[in-house]
């Protein structure tokens, strides 16, 4: 069963993935999240290496991947924005940020933008309800925002300020 | 600057409102006078953040609003051993209505020691509640102590914990497993994250005795993947712990061991369900399946398992040190201890609160939070999260346990707590839970899955201004199959949202359908936005802000806004600076 479409290269990565994490049935969570760690979302080939290597089919990978939110099949902007949707920043203005944002960057909700800068998507909850409505940018938080506030922080990563 | 120390609390909120530049900031001043800050985690004040405080000869004064200027005063009055008064937040008369009513046990470290220290727990008398067991307890002892406690599992359903806790002591089988569930699914929650950011051994130290006690060998604490602070302070909390042989093999020298890790969730809000989590922990999809088998007779692995929530375990060691009658004091019905509540939404003083059960959701709404933000009417809290309930104003003085709270048609639930004003649209929030569990359900059982679906494109339609009054009675119909039909809690606690907005604010609904307007301007079908010309002084900015292009008028001009462009998207009324704009 070798993947005939991987290259070497591909399959050295799955290796050296697999013996980093394991290759028991309960690790298959943790070899997705490795993956998507190292490439911001999960390319193809190498999902198919790490099955190859595992010696399971991918489609079982796969139907894992497929069922969590958290995993992503193509490839991302290189700033990930999460505007927060959950009940507190609902009721607190995020469709505002969402609005400013997608104007802003003229992207969609889901979307990433064409030069590959910004990914755009959004949360069930970041956890910072008290400082609702809240935005996460790559690994940063930002709270107690406005439609103008968030405006300007996201100008701050186009010109590269992050 | 002898017998003076410095400690910036860094929890995830409080560094989003600006802690760790801080941090930063003050340690970079008063490196040079070999001072060194030190690190805590929340004290729960959220509202306050960024919090600095500073112990002088044993007395700690804590700051709040911390901002560059004023911490430029506190590295003077840290160099000059002169302490300001300004911005005291736990003495201010705010912050004496905010704490004052509070009871912390789960949370009594959080905010006050670093967690990221071992050593500063053991001196909070940490650990200590497990050598006493070890020591002195039998195992079925400490699970009559915590059946006497009459704790309850706080993470929704309020199962006795102790009872639980026998059901895995008494099962067959050699190897057994503890989890922690720390998925905190519910959106518009944090009280987990908060507890395991600010004292992450606390909790650790409560699934040790319940592993005593039930002869657990190996725990998982399931962490939602959204909080990565929440995973790094548990990381280094289990690696102290084995250091020190609190966790591992022949534990204190005893022949008890237990194995502990941290396995991060994916994003699926449903794994939160005891029986799909421990799917996801094999590595599965995370779909609930039928109970029985319960875990504690079939769970990982097909192994004896037991679940408990995050502050179900946070209150274990206190339990043990102070005895179960010490616990069972704050009492209420048939509710005992305290819960803790993340007060968030339309709140003015919104953080993280722990009070003894009983007190009235007025109590917490009014004294505790300072009532609305925007100074208007409070018109509901939502408890519960998706799987709970809208209870309106004139139903506040229900007191805090999980019967009063059920009998409203909300839940206890995990500990959420968002308040809404005026501006919340009480349809539009029914529609939003239900948007929801919609998208989460995992597809299992056909009315979960269609069901919810259905009920969806009704309140859609309402929202939209095309329902009729029958949708109403359809809707509480398909919210009953859903309930009957399904599997797990999702599914059948799904409707909640939509039967307490119907039961309580009816009149919303019929606005809805039958005026075709939306009371507090949020149904974007049925709002207009436009100027209100006396107010516009033609400062252009909205015109700027619009995504559109829908409104014209060029500078000192009257600006008007095209109805058929416009999207009603809002940000020309936030942009406004002369409360000219307006929603009809
Ligand atoms: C859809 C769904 C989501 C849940 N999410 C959580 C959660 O995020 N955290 C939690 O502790 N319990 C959650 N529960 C409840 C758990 O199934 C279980 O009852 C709980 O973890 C038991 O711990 P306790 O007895 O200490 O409360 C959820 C239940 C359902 C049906
Ligand atoms: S009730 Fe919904 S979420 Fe629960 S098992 Fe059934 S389909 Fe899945
Ligand atoms: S922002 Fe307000 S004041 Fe300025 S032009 Fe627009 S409506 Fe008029
Ligand atoms: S609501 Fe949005 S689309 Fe409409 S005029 Fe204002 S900015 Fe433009
Ligand atoms: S609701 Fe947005 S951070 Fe929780
Ligand atoms: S500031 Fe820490 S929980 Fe909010």
């Amino acid at each position: 069963m070798a993947c005939k479409d991987c290259s070497n290269a591909v399959l050295e990565e799955a290796r050296q993935i697999v013996k980093e994490v394991g290759s028991e049935p309960e690790k298959v969570i943790p070899l997705l999240q490795e993956i998507q760690k190292r490439h911001s979302y999960l390319p193809d080939d190498l999902v198919e290496a790490v099955a190859d290597v595992m010696e399971v089919p991918a489609s079982n990978i796969y139907g894992v991947a497929t069922f969590y939110s958290q995993f992503r099949f193509t490839p991302m902007g290189k700033h990930l924005i999460k505007v927060c949707k959950g009940t507190a920043c609902h009721v607190s203005g995020a469709n505002l940020l969402t609005a400013a944002i997608c104007d802003e960057l003229d992207v969609e909700e889901g979307g990433t933008t064409e030069d590959m800068l910004f990914s755009l998507e959004t949360v069930a909850c970041l956890g910072c309800c008290s400082l609702a409505p809240v935005v996460m940018i790559d690994n940063k938080v930002y709270g107690k925002l406005t439609s103008s506030k968030v405006r300007k922080i996201v100008k701050e990563y186009k010109d590269g300020k992050h | 600057m002898e017998n003076t120390r410095v400690f910036v609390g860094l929890g995830s909120c409080g560094i989003a409102a600006g802690a760790q530049d801080i941090y930063d900031y003050m340690d970079q001043e008063l490196k040079s006078d070999n001072m060194d800050l030190e690190v805590t985690s929340c004290v729960g004040m959220c509202y306050a953040e960024p919090i600095v405080e500073i112990e002088h000869n044993g007395e700690r004064r804590r700051y709040g609003y911390v901002d560059k200027k004023f911490a430029d005063e506190l590295i003077e009055s840290v160099k000059t051993g002169e302490f300001s008064d300004k911005n005291l937040i736990a003495l201010s008369d705010d912050g004496k209505k905010y704490l004052d009513r509070q009871v912390k046990i789960v949370l009594e470290n959080c905010g006050i020691i670093n967690p990221e220290s071992i050593d500063e727990y053991i001196n909070a008398d940490g650990y200590k509640a497990l050598a006493i067991c070890i020591k002195e307890y039998k195992p079925e002892e400490i699970v009559s102590i915590v059946k006497e406690s009459g704790l309850k599992g706080r993470g929704g359903a309020g199962f006795l914990t102790g009872l639980k806790w026998s059901f895995l002591a008494g099962a067959k089988g050699d190897y057994k497993y503890l989890v922690c569930n720390a998925d905190e699914g519910d959106p518009g929650a944090f009280m987990d994250r908060s507890v395991l950011e600010g004292d992450p051994h606390k909790v650790i130290e409560g699934m040790l005795i319940a592993a005593y006690a039930t002869g657990a060998k190996e725990g998982v604490i399931y962490c939602r993947a959204e909080y990565p602070l929440a995973i790094k302070r548990l990381g280094i909390a289990i690696a102290a712990g084995e250091e020190k042989n609190f966790i591992g093999d022949n534990i204190m020298g005893s022949d008890f061991s237990f194995h502990l890790h941290v396995k991060e969730g994916a994003g699926a809000f449903v794994c939160g369900e005891e029986t799909a989590l421990m799917a996801s922990i094999e590595g599965k999809r995370g779909m609930p399946r039928l109970r029985p088998p319960f875990p504690a007779n079939s769970g990982i692995n097909k192994s004896p398992t037991n679940i408990n929530n995050v502050e179900t375990y946070g209150n274990v060691p206190f339990i043990i040190l102070n005895g179960a009658g010490a616990f069972n004091k704050y009492a209420f019905k048939n509710s005992y201890g305290t819960k803790v509540f993340a007060l968030a939404g339309k709140i003015k003083r919104g953080g993280l609160i722990e009070v003894p059960m009983g007190l009235t959701i007025r109590e917490i709404v009014t004294e505790i939070g300072g009532g609305t933000s925007s100074g208007h009417p409070v018109k509901a809290v939502q408890m519960g999260g998706p799987a709970g309930g809208c209870i309106p104003e004139r139903l506040f003085d229900t007191p805090i346990d999980y019967d009063s709270i059920n009998e409203t048609g909300a839940i206890m639930g995990s500990g959420g707590m968002v308040v809404m004003d005026d501006s919340t649209c009480m349809v539009d929030v029914a529609r939003y839970f239900l948007a929801f569990t919609q998208n989460e359900s995992c597809g299992k059982c056909t009315f979960c899955r269609i069901g919810t679906k259905r009920m969806l494109e009704i309140l859609t339609r309402i929202t939209e201004g095309n329902g009729v009054m029958e949708d109403l009675d359809k809707l509480e119909e398909l919210a009953g199959h859903i309930s009957k039909t399904s599997l797990c809690g999702l599914g059948q606690l799904a409707p909640n949202p939509v039967l307490t907005t119907i039961k309580y604010f009816r009149e919303e609904y019929e606005a809805h359908i039958k005026d075709h307007k939306c009371p507090a301007g949020v149904c974007k079908s049925l709002i207009t936005i436009q100027v209100i010309p006396d107010n516009c002084t033609g400062c252009t900015l909205c015109a700027r802000v619009c995504p559109v292009g829908a409104i014209e008028g060029g500078r000192k001009k009257i600006h008007v806004i095209d109805p058929e462009t416009c999207t009603r998207c809002g940000l020309c009324i936030e942009a406004c600076n002369f409360n000219a704009i307006e929603v009809v």
